[in-house]
């Protein structure tokens, strides 16, 4: 088989079982989220939580429920970070120091998983299992739980009742995450990931060289880095590690998981708004983003545009992984940073400015397509509900989404959550090279340098957590700074979507009229696709020319 | 003012008895569970796919090794190892194929050293291997994602064969052969590319008798 039919062919497979799981995926998502009745297991985490699973919270108690969970997570995690060589499986790790501790709890209870450190050399089994692993489960599970909350915005009237953080929490781990975890785990292990409790053992190899052999709970913690859009690799190499990614097959297995919520998450919109069309409106403006980002990035890297290195060697292979190749590199690179994930398989320092570009502008989209688990929904609705706001302006009408008013309350919050990350990505990105020191972390220099920053700030304030790994970041400024990028890029836009959430639920519901815009056809499908490359465009635009765009005109 | 401190305290003591709840079940239960299963019906793949030699464990035909020659001083940490003509050769690796510093160059796709090394390396396979520069392909001068590589392409397992032959005295074709036995073709079909595993090659040729 030839190279482009074998690469096409790859791609459509992917879409082909992400189009199957779409229908009973999202229903069944849905189903979590409305039922009344609780599991007996669940019942039994309530109590010993100590939390009541039958009262209904406003969003302001939803919201103290969302912010004391990830706090206490990150003093948690910090804590297991610090003292991990007193513990058990620390395999001769030394307690991670302060401000790479900080770092890393709170990049994993962001949904975030950047790391400034290297997995083999720092980080103990169980920090790993049992600190790390469990906010890949719980950091997906409150995405979700957010977006359960603003879908309920649309679908209560006259109430100030949003639902309760615990219930959705509880049953979005133990009755989505960990099924689909303990499945593809296994799936994983049986093509060849590693699942072990060894630690690194030393031997003689083949030609008399000496060899140090890693272990580890890999599996376990692979599908559930993908699966929860989190992305934080087990070893430095993460997705590109033989041992995390054995194979094309686990390959191309762990890309579908780490877009399979995401895209199925529309379905459960459009079933719980009582209307699919909706949700096929979402999805499709996903699938149009996803698709023509990865069509760019696999031309880009396959004709090594604008790239010497590249051109002299043959072909963009540095950075990639033979078993790989260019094309399941690009459908990586693609579908990871369009995500939250931030896991990659190849890495994108080396990528031509074309594809290397295309990544970071993937993530300045808010990464909505069809972005993290629970937030990348969110992403896109505020987005829907800023392209509603513009149609409105142009017709002269008060607009409405879904049978709710977007009045000056609406929209205020919907505007606070869009410049919330740009903010923080402009103004990190702009500090960092305004200050000599910080600058010189850069590896690269010129426009690709410049690049090296600016992802490093796009991938904190969006919560994506993968690099232009080129760049030394574990210092204590780049620790702090991109610490704090993370908290307020995850917490502040989860703020104003929930108190949008509690401002649309207390409506009445407007009735549907001659004047109403629909906003399931395909006019709203290329509404929804323009505001979002018009909205980022505009804000990434004068960055995105210093990087990637010098470097490829240069 | 003290009622809603202790809504706050209730708050905060309720998070962390789930996220405690939590960790008991995802972080302990749900990897042991998983490790159960793995080392009892997959214990091969669970414990890092190892290959032997005469009964001792050489490495795992999932991570490259080096094929070098041994060091004139083993104790100088600047000497650069040369390669071995007598065994298939991987690619060149950032991290020197050692697992415990996985990683890519990362430089970037104009960067001056990288162009440098790729032309460097591209004159030195080439003489080594007796193949024209042009000849060469992209896997051999560039550095893996992982520096673990253990995959050369099927173009740069055939150019190393005569090299290979010459040097252990055998016929091309059983090494032409060995080469053959040892590509795998895509996953399914059509996932990811053909490839050709060193580890698993080179540990061929050592039966070779």
């Amino acid at each position: 088989m030839n190279d482009t039919l074998a690469g096409w062919l790859q791609v459509i497979a992917l879409v082909g079982a992400l189009a199957l799981s779409y229908r009973p995926l999202g229903d069944y998502i849905a189903h979590i989220l409305t039922t009344p009745k609780h599991l007996r297991a669940e019942k039994i985490v309530y109590k010993l939580g100590g939390v009541n699973g039958d009262a209904d919270q406003k969003w302001s108690a939803y919201l103290r429920s969302v912010l004391a969970f990830s706090a206490v997570s990150v003093l948690f995690l910090y804590g297991f970070l610090r003292l991990q060589n007193h513990l058990l499986l620390s395999i001769g790790m030394p307690a991670v120091p302060s401000p790479l501790a900080f770092n890393t709890a709170v990049s994993f209870v962001t949904n975030t998983n950047w790391q400034a450190y290297s997995g083999e050399a720092a980080m103990g089994h169980l920090v790993q299992m049992a600190g790390l692993a469990v906010q890949n489960f719980v950091s997906a599970a409150v995405g979700i739980a957010v977006v359960a909350a603003l879908i309920r915005g649309f679908t209560r009237n006259k109430t100030d009742r949003v639902g309760n953080f615990w219930v959705d929490l509880t049953r979005i781990v133990l009755r989505l995450m960990l099924p689909l975890a303990i499945v593809f785990a296994i799936v994983f292990v049986a093509s060849g990931m590693i699942q072990n409790f060894h630690g690194v053992e030393s031997i003689s190899t083949i030609a008399g060289d000496h060899q140090s052999l890693t272990g580890g709970p890999v599996a376990s913690q692979e599908v559930i880095k993908e699966l929860g859009t989190n992305g934080g690799g087990f070893y430095n190499a993460n997705s590109a590690h033989p041992f995390e990614n054995p194979n094309a097959f686990t390959n191309w297995l762990e890309i579908y998981l780490l877009l399979v919520i995401g895209f199925s998450l529309p379905r459960t919109f459009g079933k719980m708004v009582g209307d699919h069309r909706q949700g096929y409106a979402i999805v499709a403006v996903m699938a149009i983003i996803w698709a023509s980002s990865v069509a760019i990035i696999t031309a880009n890297e396959l004709h090594s545009v604008s790239s010497q290195a590249g051109h002299l060697a043959g072909g963009m292979m540095e950075g990639k992984e033979q078993r790989f190749g260019i094309w399941a590199s690009a459908l990586f690179a693609t579908s990871t940073t369009l995500t939250s994930t931030g896991a990659v398989n190849s890495f994108h320092d080396s990528f031509t400015p074309g594809g290397g570009g295309m990544t970071i502008f993937n993530m300045m989209l808010g990464e909505i397509a069809p972005g993290g688990t629970g937030s990348g929904l969110y992403g896109i609705l505020i987005l829907a509900i800023i392209a509603v706001f513009v149609a409105g302006l142009m017709v002269g009408r008060t607009p409405e989404y879904l049978g709710k008013k977007l009045g000056g309350r609406e929209m205020k919050f919907a505007s606070l959550y869009i410049l919330t990350t740009p903010a923080i990505v402009l103004v990190g990105a702009g500090l960092a090279m305004a200050l000599p020191g910080e600058r010189a972390s850069m590896l690269n220099s010129g426009p690709h340098g410049f690049s090296e920053v600016l992802y490093a700030f796009t991938s904190a304030g969006n919560n994506n957590g993968s690099a232009f790994a080129g760049i030394s970041v574990n210092t204590d400024w780049y620790n702090t700074a991109l610490g704090l990028a993370m908290a307020f890029g995850r917490f502040l836009p989860m703020v104003f979507v929930l108190a949008l959430a509690g401002s649309l639920a207390r409506q009445q519901p407007v009735p549907v009229t001659a004047g109403t815009l629909p906003t399931h056809r395909p006019q709203f499908v290329g509404l929804l696709t323009g505001v979002i490359l018009i909205v980022v465009g505009l804000t990434y635009f004068p960055a995105l020319a210093l990087g990637p765009l010098a470097e490829g005109l240069s | 003012m003290s009622s809603s401190l202790s809504t706050v305290v209730r708050n905060h003591l309720a998070a962390l008895r789930m996220l405690l709840v939590f960790t008991v079940i995802t972080g302990i239960a749900y990897p042991l569970l998983i490790t159960g299963v793995a080392q009892a019906a997959f214990s091969g793949q669970a414990n890092g796919s190892l290959v032997k030699q005469n009964g001792k464990v050489v490495g795992s035909s999932l991570l490259g090794q080096n094929f070098n020659l041994p060091k004139k001083n083993p104790n100088d940490a600047n000497e650069v190892a040369k390669p071995d003509p007598k065994w298939f050769q991987p690619r060149p690796s950032a991290g020197g194929y050692d697992p415990l510093a996985s990683g890519a160059s990362n430089l970037g796709p104009n960067n001056a050293d990288l162009i440098k090394t790729i032309k460097e390396r591209k004159a030195a396979v080439a003489a080594f291997d007796g193949v024209p520069a042009s000849k060469v392909p992209a896997d051999a001068v560039t550095a893996s994602g992982s520096g673990l590589d253990p995959d050369i392409s099927t173009a740069y397992a055939y150019e190393q064969v005569a090299r290979v032959a010459k040097n252990r005295g055998i016929d091309p074709s059983i090494v032409n052969k060995l080469v053959a036995d040892n590509t795998h073709s895509r996953a399914l079909g059509f996932l990811g590319e053909e490839y050709v595993n060193v580890v698993e090659l080179n540990l061929a040729l050592a039966n070779v008798k």
